[in-house]
């Protein structure tokens, strides 16, 4: 049995952060720049709103847009890093506010930006096995509440936002084989140390950049040279070891849809793998980097602009945080 | 490895304001106007690609020339 895609959607909160906002924070730096390097425009920000909220809401228009009926799902998962509480679950919360039915599977998984392709790895299997036939995949975060108000390189590039992709016995998108990795080394080089369990209480550092206080346990940190060294590594071998597993060669692929990190990364990533920038998705601008969500709002975009036709075959690759990563081929039937 | 000619070129590629005429291997590469942490990872990123060595966050801090960079690339190498 194979398991497909069936349809997406996604969901942006209200405020908007444009590169205008940050250069009033932060009147050293440029509206250009950030648009010229970094690709962003404009990014989300939750505010009130939850993970959950978010989730709810990307659930809710995927439910109205395609007309699906929600006594036929038999499967929530959320992936989050940045759940409504410690516990309970969020996927279980999200149960009861989406009206499904009592007798499904719901569960959460704390991944980051590749925390799309293993969700698909993840329905996948519960599909092919014969466990769920309809899953709800969700991926939600709010990384703006974990940074500092004075941190402008994260408040540059990460935006809230939440996708909803149903997972189904029959759909558009074959998934095909995948290939994941993780290397935990990198765990300490993105990170919000402080608040859970290793570290419950706050240190009560304040980011001050007029005073060379750059960094704070107590909010996202970010090393960006190791982050981008890891990517350089990483994604090229990703890349050759996904085309191998799936029998393919790089120009088999008519588009590659990776992790919207940010243009100055992904420009460098292209050129380590010399794919051709027509071939190379670019879904930045206005959006930002919405963490796990990239990539199903890239994919939703393709679709609606015909940048997919059927017959084509897609590589999608997250990477990112802990570190993991992980890469698929999909099929447009 | 490129001549110190040859990656002072591709070096200064990475600025997008200064001229690539006004390098030299003794340019304080931090003091021009368009240096910032993103033209940093830019260096990172190009010395990857083209020499497939590994430069961190404090290579580039402690380096003053571009010829500090140079060498620290052909010492890894």
């Amino acid at each position: 049995m194979n398991a497909y895609i069936k349809a997406i959607s996604y969901y942006v909160p209200e405020t908007i952060v444009s590169n205008a906002d940050i250069v009033k924070d932060f009147p050293d730096w440029s509206e250009q720049k950030i648009s010229v390097k970094i690709g962003i425009k404009q990014r989300y920000i939750s505010k009130e709103l939850t993970a959950g909220d978010m989730a709810e809401r990307a659930a809710n228009k995927l439910f109205e847009e395609y007309n699906i009926d929600r006594s036929t799902i038999d499967t929530i998962i959320l992936c989050t890093q940045s759940p409504d509480h410690f516990l309970p679950t969020t996927a279980c919360i999200l149960q009861d506010k989406l009206n499904l039915p009592t007798n499904i599977a719901a569960f959460d998984f704390n991944l980051g930006c590749s925390g799309f392709v293993y969700g698909l790895g993840i329905a996948k299997g519960l599909i092919t096995a014969g466990i769920a036939k309809n899953i709800l995949f969700l991926t939600s975060e709010s990384y703006n509440k974990y940074i500092h108000p004075k941190d402008r390189g994260n408040r540059a590039l990460f935006s809230d936002a939440a996708a909803a992709t149903l997972i189904s016995t029959n759909g558009i998108l074959n998934i095909n084989d995948f290939v994941f990795g993780t290397d935990g080394k990198g765990a300490k080089n993105l990170i919000v140390e402080n608040g859970c369990s290793r570290h419950p209480d706050k240190s009560g550092i304040e980011i001050d950049p007029e005073n060379e206080v750059l960094q704070s346990p107590d909010y996202l940190y970010m090393n960006g040279s190791e982050i981008f060294n890891f990517t350089l590594e990483a994604v090229p071998l990703l890349t050759e070891q996904v085309l191998a597993r799936n029998s393919l060669k790089q120009e088999d692929v008519d588009l590659f849809i990776f992790h919207q990190a940010n243009k100055h990364m992904l420009k460098f990533i292209r050129q380590a793998i010399s794919i051709p920038e027509e071939k190379f998705y670019m879904c930045l601008e206005d959006f930002g980097n919405t963490i796990s969500s990239t990539i199903p709002i890239a994919i939703y975009h393709a679709l609606k602009n015909k940048d997919i036709k059927s017959g084509n075959t897609i590589m999608i690759a997250g990477f990112g945080v802990g570190y993991s990563w992980g890469g698929v081929v999909l099929n447009f039937i | 490895m490129d001549t110190i000619n040859d990656f002072i070129s591709k070096f200064s590629e990475q600025f997008e304001m200064t001229d690539p005429s006004e390098f030299t291997p003794e340019t304080h590469f931090k003091d021009l106007e368009d240096w910032d942490s993103l033209v940093a990872l830019s260096i990172i990123g190009m010395v990857h690609n083209t020499y497939n060595v590994k430069l961190i966050g404090g290579d580039i801090r402690s380096a003053i020339t571009v010829n500090d960079v140079y060498n620290m690339v052909v010492s890894k190498i």
